[in-house]
């Protein structure tokens, strides 16, 4: 069978390649008409071209099993591209910037004056029991100015098409190694797409990312010594912390590898001796990086690495407490964050997001729990989240009491219906859910990626895109079709 | 590009953990046969194999007899046995998994299926008609895996260290060899040997594969001091004690800060050719043996302790 678009069905639903009549739309008019004009055989050749390219360019995740110890997975890849107009994007792409440039002077404001509680936008009581707020961390003046230097920010699209902003992520983000490598794949397999499409490059993220991180440099005039700071092999993302170093020329390093002596002065063990580092970019958890301030039983990280970042002797990205603005709570006071420190109205919509810890928003919440989504604070990856339509009526009422006792903790929206795209499945092209993650780097400018990573969620109707639970990837084209 | 301690603490291991499972495994093969061509009353069984890998105390904690069968399990399949050739090849996976951004891909994969194959294939070697092939491939794999990363990685200071792990370990290994397979023999004859002494000091040569190497050189029958000269001494020859330590000095003289351990390898290089080992007799050849032996420790932890 070749692909018929007349059984791939739009409904109620916004498909990312496809109007609800069943024709492309306009941007993906010549990949579908391709994709149409390729036969079975064909088709399973570039699946299996596409999973060897994979296996070769050994693009893994690592799962860890008790039997046979810790194990790479190969990402599940589909090789339908998600196609995006450039002057859309431009608009998202703004967006971003905007929001992590008032996500950065929250931060910065919140280790300072904390002029946004004073001046009674943010609630003090949510920054008391915040999890990642980092006392540690109060009056550090990091280069720049800036604690966020790598956010990937997860949007979803709703049925009315529109591009939401579900979650920031300014912790330690992951993801943008299969982004990059997706491209490679695709360029190997669909290079006369990419001769018919103005298609916007994203190999540049690699040498961004160095220029971001060089800016941090306490050494300036001198050629930085950048590291990757990685817990090692049994990390999930070890595959892209490896990726990066190796696209950066950085050296990848494990917390043994450094040591901090008592001028604050962070080296590297080599061969040849101690050699400093100068910038640290980061691939560990806050609590985890300085057993000397942190968790005491952490072998991640390195003995005095605060106390060398504090008094600035060494650059971290992201800076310790950056966290403190991915909180889902925290999420919620985003559009009333840009109105203050950029007197902007956000570009990019927030989902609808209910307050639990507000009198009002909690009785909606805990009334229409049957419609809503609710999630924890501080959980990443999908975990602890109640999916109200899916849930049984004994975990609605668990997640109601947990709500009535935490509400700090908790926040809720409304069920969005996640835009699909075709994906193929066995053989068919079947719609399936997806979701995108753009990366944004802050430093002397900030860069967004071209697009960014799509996940999809393969299991039929669901919604969780995480690698860990069944999502795979897609690459993302912004086509210029001014160009074409 | 600076190499890091503990980057070349791995690579140094994964090369030294490859080496001991090819000598394992030769070593089994080996006294296979050499078994066979003894006559019963002077058999010596398995026992010495327990000795050359000093495991002969742990063995016994987990096994009643020395028999074939415990012995090859111990010394192949058994993973409490830190030097069996699967706890090898494990360590050696382990060692190389870790810095699989260095190593070239095929060389991973092929340590990576190595192990695989050895390990789900481990009970063909119980047999006395697999045993030879199965070994056979633990040898090939682990030459071709050598002959990859001589042909694929570049040949910079993350290549001298996988040499020197390699060669500090076959050094030990020939030692730990000539050792025991000599303490066997029957003392104090060293002129007159018996035709059995003489299959044994063959099955030396040929435990280190050195059999027609040492024939063409030597030219001439097999004599204990010949063997010895011919495995500690000679330079040339890539499994002789001192073939390795020049490797090693070959590979820290790339390296640097390499004064201290340098100097140490430059002293056992010294006392290795000044021996004269015709005038040995059994007891003065373990001294000295032991004597090489804690000089490979000595080297070892100098390497450790100045680079990693």
């Amino acid at each position: 069978m070749t692909i018929r678009w007349g059984s791939y069905k739009v409904k109620n639903l916004y498909d990312e390649l496809l109007r609800a009549s069943g024709r492309p739309r306009p941007a993906a008019q010549a990949l579908c008409s391709y994709l149409r004009s390729l036969k079975d055989v064909e088709i399973e050749e570039y699946k299996v071209a596409a999973e060897s390219a994979i296996h070769v360019m050994g693009i893994t995740f690592t799962v860890y099993s008790e039997e046979e110890g810790s194990i790479d997975r190969v990402w599940p890849f589909d090789i339908i591209p998600r196609i995006i107009d450039k002057k859309e994007w431009l608009t998202v792409e703004a967006g971003l910037k905007q929001r992590v440039q008032a996500l950065n002077l929250f931060i910065d404001d919140l280790y300072h004056e904390q002029r946004i509680v004073k001046d009674g936008i943010f609630p003090a009581e949510l920054l008391e029991d915040s999890k990642n707020f980092r006392p540690e961390c109060v009056g550090v003046n990091p280069p720049l100015g800036i604690w966020a230097h790598v956010c990937g920010s997860d949007l979803v699209r709703d049925k009315d098409g529109v591009f939401y902003v579900l979650e920031d992520n300014l912790r330690v983000p992951s993801g943008v190694s299969y982004m990059l490598e997706n491209r490679q794949v695709m360029k190997r397999l669909f290079s006369e797409m990419f001769e018919q499409y103005a298609i916007l490059p994203v190999d540049d993220y690699p040498s961004q990312l160095y220029d971001t991180l060089a800016a941090l440099s306490p050494r300036q005039g001198d050629q930085p010594e950048i590291v990757v700071l990685t817990p090692g092999i049994y990390n999930s993302a070890y595959f892209e912390h490896a990726y990066l170093a190796q696209q950066m020329g950085a050296e990848l390093v494990e917390g043994s590898d450094l040591i901090v002596d008592k001028n604050n002065i962070v080296y590297m063990r080599t061969i040849e001796g101690l050699t400093r580092v100068d910038v640290i970019y980061r691939r560990i958890d806050d609590l985890f990086l300085d057993p000397e301030v942190f968790n005491p039983e952490s072998m991640l990280g390195v003995p005095g690495l605060m106390r060398a970042w504090k008094s600035g002797k060494v650059a971290l990205a992201n800076a310790p407490g950056a966290g403190v603005a991915d909180d889902k709570v925290v999420y919620a006071f985003v559009p009333e964050i840009i109105k203050y420190y950029l007197d902007q109205d956000a570009i990019l919509p927030n989902v609808p997001t209910y307050k639990c810890i507000d009198k009002q928003d909690r009785q909606y919440v805990v009334d229409h729990i049957h419609e809503m989504v609710v999630k924890p604070a501080n959980e990443s990856g999908g975990y602890g989240m109640l999916i109200g339509p899916q849930a049984s009526k004994d975990e609605r009422e668990k997640f109601v009491r947990l709500i009535r006792r935490d509400p700090r903790n908790y926040v809720a929206q409304p069920m969005l219906i996640l835009s699909t795209a075709p994906t193929l499945i066995d053989n068919h092209v079947e719609p399936r859910h997806l979701d995108l993650r753009p990366f944004i780097l802050s430093g002397e400018q900030t860069n967004v990626t071209t697009g960014g990573l799509t996940r999809v969620a393969l299991r039929k109707g669901s919604t969780v895109v995480n690698s860990s639970q069944g999502g795979g990837s897609k690459d993302t084209w912004i086509v210029d079709m001014e160009a074409t | 590009m600076t190499m890091l301690s503990r980057v070349a603490n791995r690579i140094y291991w994964m090369a030294r953990y490859l080496e001991r499972a090819e000598n394992t495994a030769r070593l089994i093969n080996v006294n296979t046969h050499l078994l066979l061509d003894l006559p019963k009353r002077v058999r010596l069984g398995w026992e010495p194999i327990l000795d050359i890998t000093s495991r002969r105390d742990y063995f016994y904690d987990l096994y009643e007899e020395a028999d074939e069968r415990s012995v090859i399990r111990f010394m192949v399949s058994d993973t409490r046995n830190p030097d069996s050739i699967l706890s090898s090849l494990n360590l050696a996976r382990e060692n190389t998994r870790t810095i699989r951004d260095i190593i070239p891909r095929e060389a991973w994969e092929q340590v990576n299926s190595l192990h695989l194959n050895t390990k789900s294939n481990a009970r063909s070697v119980m047999t006395q008609r697999h045993r030879y092939d199965y070994l056979r491939s633990v040898i090939l794999g682990v030459q071709t895996i050598s002959g990859m990363l001589a042909g694929t990685m570049t040949h910079d200071e993350g290549y001298d260290f996988l040499r020197m792990g390699r060669n500090l370990e076959r050094a030990d290994m020939t030692t730990r060899i000539i050792d025991v397979r000599s303490a066997s023999l029957l003392p104090d004859m060293p002129e007159d040997l018996t035709p059995f002494e003489n299959l044994q000091w063959v099955s030396v040569l040929k435990s280190l594969t050195a059999y027609q190497m040492y024939r063409r050189e030597m030219r001439q029958r097999i004599r204990r001091a010949d063997v010895l000269k011919f495995l500690l001494q000679q330079e040339n020859f890539p499994r002789s004690f001192y073939h390795a330590l020049c490797q090693v000095d070959d590979c820290l003289n790339n390296l640097p800060r390499n004064e201290k351990v340098l100097q140490i390898l430059t002293k056992l290089q010294k006392k290795l050719l000044q021996a004269k080992l015709q005038e040995f007799d059994q007891q003065k050849l373990h001294d000295f043996i032991d004597a090489l032996q804690l000089g490979v420790i000595k080297i070892n932890d100098s390497i450790s302790k100045n680079y990693f």
